[in-house]
């Protein structure tokens, strides 16, 4: 297996089941409270508060739920979820099963990208082993009961599907769409029954919370943004990898511990994030300043921010799912745009309707995807003018 | 013994896939991948038949696999290379790969080979962005890829068919 630079995670010193043993004694009210608590919000970037969620799930009348895992990794930058799977799935089926007790949900599901097709025969191994112990199935972990097993499904290659509501319509056999929320998951999701959504990482952590407690977890980070993240990093720097970090950290800081210290730039959070110049680098990575899915990017001085921007559009343009306008028809146009800034034939006047257009996209879209298709090429725009206008090299 | 066409062997197969994950609609995903990973692709046949096994219509069969990049309509190669053409493999020159992986192969990203053994293509982020430039032959997945690395890989592939082949092999 190919394996990523991570050192000194969390995961490697936790042991397996306290977490999950400690959940059963709370019980669904002391579970969710604990969660809460934490202050944990979602690793996937969006950064929902997952005690709410759960408590949410847990308050709908039905008696079938589901907890879906979301290890749909698909946005530019981030392979994290690739090694807690590979190394810590332990962790995220034991977050799975606390998820079940918490809102007592009978069945859960792991849906995980095709592109990563290779890590499901050992997923599936390890779920019959804990099968085989009894962890997993009626009485689950010897819980009069308690029923709880989880079921691996795949996707086909397509990014929006890490969309909750996107991965839903493809569990469900539909194309990828996104649906209009409300109604949320919570309440309709899978086959219409409750859903809790919660990403690969976020479960792993919230074994950890549950084992060493919601203080513990609070430690770290900051008010706002609790506890500790894996930051996926990749680009112009020295030691690529998996970082654990505590939230809040700075751009600074964060360059100096992956030896990216000469950046000129920074993309936070992928394809779907910001683009983060050297004079801002004192900024935090938090949900209240910079947030992300872990995902970093860095950019050395010699590298070309037209390029970056121009591949993250042909991404966004590409992975749309097509069902809205603004996402459609907007991500296109802004690609000619790049194509006109690139060959020097980019106006001001015209920057500025693309610029205009950008904004539209981002309030008008439906999803999560299309809102923020246009962020890297705004922020681009925003931080880069000077090498990005009045081109004369063809460089087509 | 009786001669089994085409069609039906995989109206039976499709019986039992349909056996095996339900008739519900949210079985839909789970049939189609094992078609396309047993088929290379997935017919208006296989669209008819699993249609009518799940008792929808067509067209929604269709739409879906018209979705997804992983599914097709037309025949894919028993070997599909998928080059990441996302920004970290960009960055980490994948261009010189996809040149040298066109030349080896002999086709443009898109295509697949006339015998029928590969398929070219580009995909988006694979999750491999510390170790770029990636690609995946079929579920396997290659880092750090060199030019000069390519022709090995493609050979490993090959060797799967056997000198005389001139079918694809089953799995």
């Amino acid at each position: 297996m190919i394996t990523s630079t991570c050192k000194n995670l969390t995961f490697a010193t936790i042991e397996a089941g306290a977490g999950l043993k400690r959940a059963l004694e709370l019980g669904q009210a002391g579970i969710i409270r604990e969660v809460t608590d934490s202050g944990i919000k979602g690793r996937g970037g969006a950064g929902f508060p997952s005690g709410v969620k759960w408590n949410l799930c847990a308050a709908a009348k039905d008696p079938q739920k589901y907890i879906v895992c979301n290890a749909d990794e698909g946005e530019p930058g981030t392979f994290k979820d690739r090694i807690i799977l590979t190394t810590y799935a332990g962790l995220v089926f034991e977050g799975m099963t606390i998820a079940a007790a918490a809102v007592n949900a009978p069945k859960g599901i792991l849906y995980l990208r095709g592109e990563y097709t290779y890590l499901r025969e050992q997923l599936e191994a390890e779920l019959q082993a804990l099968r085989d112990d009894g962890k997993l199935g009626e009485n689950a972990c010897g819980k009069k009961g308690f029923t709880f097993d989880i079921e691996i499904r795949m996707g086909s290659g397509a990014y929006v599907c890490g969309e909750e509501t996107a991965l839903i319509e493809s569990l469900e056999g539909h194309r990828g769409e996104p649906r209009n929320r409300p109604p949320y998951p919570v309440n309709t999701g899978f086959d219409g029954h409750p859903t809790a959504v919660n990403n690969v990482e976020t479960l792993a952590w919230i074994s950890c919370i549950l084992n060493k407690g919601s203080d513990w977890f609070r430690q770290h980070g900051t008010e706002k943004s609790t506890g500790l993240k894996l930051f996926s990093v990749s680009g112009d720097c020295d030691m690529p990898g998996v970082y654990e970090l505590p939230l809040g950290i700075t751009v600074d800081q964060l360059l100096a511990e992956v030896g990216g210290s000469n950046a000129k730039a920074v993309q936070i959070g992928g394809a779907s994030g910001r683009c983060v110049p050297g004079s801002q680098f004192d900024r935090k990575i938090a949900y209240e300043d910079i947030p992300t899915g872990g995902s970093v990017i860095v950019f050395g001085p010699g590298r070309d921010m037209l390029d970056v921007a121009q591949n993250f559009l042909e991404f966004m343009v590409e992975e749309s799912c097509g069902q809205c306008t603004p996402c459609r028809y907007g991500n296109p146009t802004l690609l000619e745009g790049v194509e006109m800034l690139r060959n020097g034939r980019c106006s001001a006047g015209y920057l500025k309707e693309l610029v205009s257009l950008g904004e539209s996209v981002q309030i008008s879209s439906k999803c999560g995807l299309g809102q923020s298709s246009a962020n890297a090429f705004l922020s681009i725009i925003e931080h880069f003018k000077e090498e990005i206008m009045g081109r004369t090299v063809d460089a087509v | 013994m009786t001669l089994m066409t085409q069609q039906e062997r995989l109206r039976g197969e499709l019986e039992s896939l349909v056996a095996q994950y339900g008739t519900a609609r949210n079985a839909l995903m789970p049939i189609l991948q094992e078609v396309q990973r047993k088929y290379y692709r997935i017919d208006d046949y296989a669209i008819q038949v699993i249609a009518d096994l799940l008792d929808i219509h067509p067209v929604e069969v269709h739409s879906v696999v018209s979705f997804y990049s992983f599914l097709d309509f037309k025949p894919k190669g028993r070997f599909v290379v998928r080059l990441c053409q996302t920004l970290c493999c960009e960055m980490a020159d994948k261009d010189r790969v996809a040149r040298q992986l066109s030349n080896d192969l002999g086709i443009e990203f898109g295509q697949t080979t006339p015998d029928g053994k590969f398929t070219l293509e580009y995909a988006n982020c694979i999750g491999m962005c510390d170790q770029g430039p990636a690609l995946l032959v079929n579920d396997k997945v290659h880092t750090r890829v060199t030019p000069e690395m390519v022709n090995q890989i493609i050979e490993s592939c090959r060797q799967v068919f056997g000198l005389h082949a001139t079918q694809p092999m089953e799995h």
